[in-house]
């Protein structure tokens, strides 16, 4: 009997990132701008993408997936607006991963500009998997405290921008939204940081504004 | 979080090893585990005892090693270090940086024994 070393080198998360990789080549080449949301459940992912609808109507087309564990309810409310929408339901799993939004994109029309994705409620599992999207939008409620950052950095650190919602519960929160945005820079000086209330629309257009901007962006990138 | 499906994934990848090398026995694995990886290596260890009884692994031992972030500075360019989440470039000092790794579980490789010939 003889002992013996072998070299693997394997990446056990490898798989998704190619599958990421595949999904974001296609998108870019049809021209989509494509935005994972992630944060905690209850933060305003949907209602963002409500009032996100309102604002990206004109000329614009934007279609959604949903990741939830369990219903089609996000699916119906974004429907409810006129836009596209695919429930993917996880039946427990804590996050959404490349190939379960591979199987949907087909049925993705090749016309729109902005396929947003909305994970699955969870502020750790998410950050971890890359769904082949442009951009990654983290999003932080007041009523969650301003000192999440610190405490889940890995959604922080890997997204692009950081939207501060529920803006128009902070007269009745201690939650300040300064040192929420602070502590997020100190982790990663990139992040854009929005504070709106989708609710009341506060900040909805800049966010649109910005969206339609970045759009412009991944066009002029690809010609 | 999902420790349990990676591990799955693990033996998956030293079964197929095994086979190709005509493996006896594993006795050593070792893992590399990216700081960004969320992946929490005691309970990779929990999942690998669990999965190991009656596979070729069974009675292998695990070494896991951390690795740090690896960031790549967007102003200097090609400038690439190690450092903690709020780090600035190691040549530079700019705080434009991207993060290029850390993010992986990686296999790096296995001990085992084979028939001698």
């Amino acid at each position: 009997m003889t002992k013996k070393d072998v070299l693997v080198l394997k990446d056990l998360l490898g798989t998704n990132n190619q599958i990421a990789a595949e999904i974001r080549r296609e998108l870019r080449a049809r021209g989509i701008l494509c935005v994972n949301l992630l944060s905690s459940p209850g933060s305003g992912k949907t209602t963002v993408l409500e009032a996100l609808a309102d604002r990206l109507g004109g000329g614009h087309r934007m279609a959604v997936i949903e990741g939830d564990i369990e219903t089609e309810r996000d699916a119906e409310r974004i429907r409810a607006r006129g836009i596209p929408a695919w429930q993917i339901t996880t039946g427990g799993a804590c996050h959404l991963e490349a190939k379960m939004v591979g199987k949907v994109l087909g049925e993705v029309p090749a016309d729109i500009d902005f396929l947003f994705i909305e994970n699955v409620g969870n502020l750790v599992c998410p950050a971890g998997y890359d769904l082949g999207e442009s951009l990654r939008c983290v999003l932080l409620s007041s009523p969650e405290g301003d000192d999440k950052p610190g405490k889940y950095p890995r959604a922080f650190l890997t997204a692009d921008i950081l939207l501060l919602t529920k803006a128009d519960l902070l007269p009745f929160l201690p939650f300040d939204p300064e040192k929420a945005a602070a502590e997020a820079l100190t982790i990663n000086p990139r992040l854009k940081v929005f504070r709106l209330s989708a609710l009341k629309g506060e900040g909805m257009d800049e966010l649109a504004a910005f969206f339609v901007e970045a759009l412009a962006r991944e066009r002029a990138r690809r010609a | 979080m999902h420790e349990l499906s990676l591990v799955a994934g693990l033996f998956d990848v030293l079964e197929e090893k095994a086979r190709e090398q005509n493996a006896l026995r594993i006795t050593a694995v070792k893992l590399r585990v990216g700081r960004l990886s969320g992946v929490v290596p005691d309970l990779i260890e929990s999942a690998f005892d669990a999965f190991k009884k009656g596979t070729l692994a069974d009675g292998a031992r695990l070494e896991i090693e951390v690795a740090p972030f690896d960031f790549k500075c967007r102003r200097c360019g090609g400038t690439t270090f190690q450092g903690e989440p709020a780090a600035a470039c190691a040549a530079c000092g700019s705080t434009d940086i991207e993060l290029i790794g850390g993010m992986d579980l990686v296999i790096e490789k296995i001990e085992i024994e084979i028939p001698d010939p």
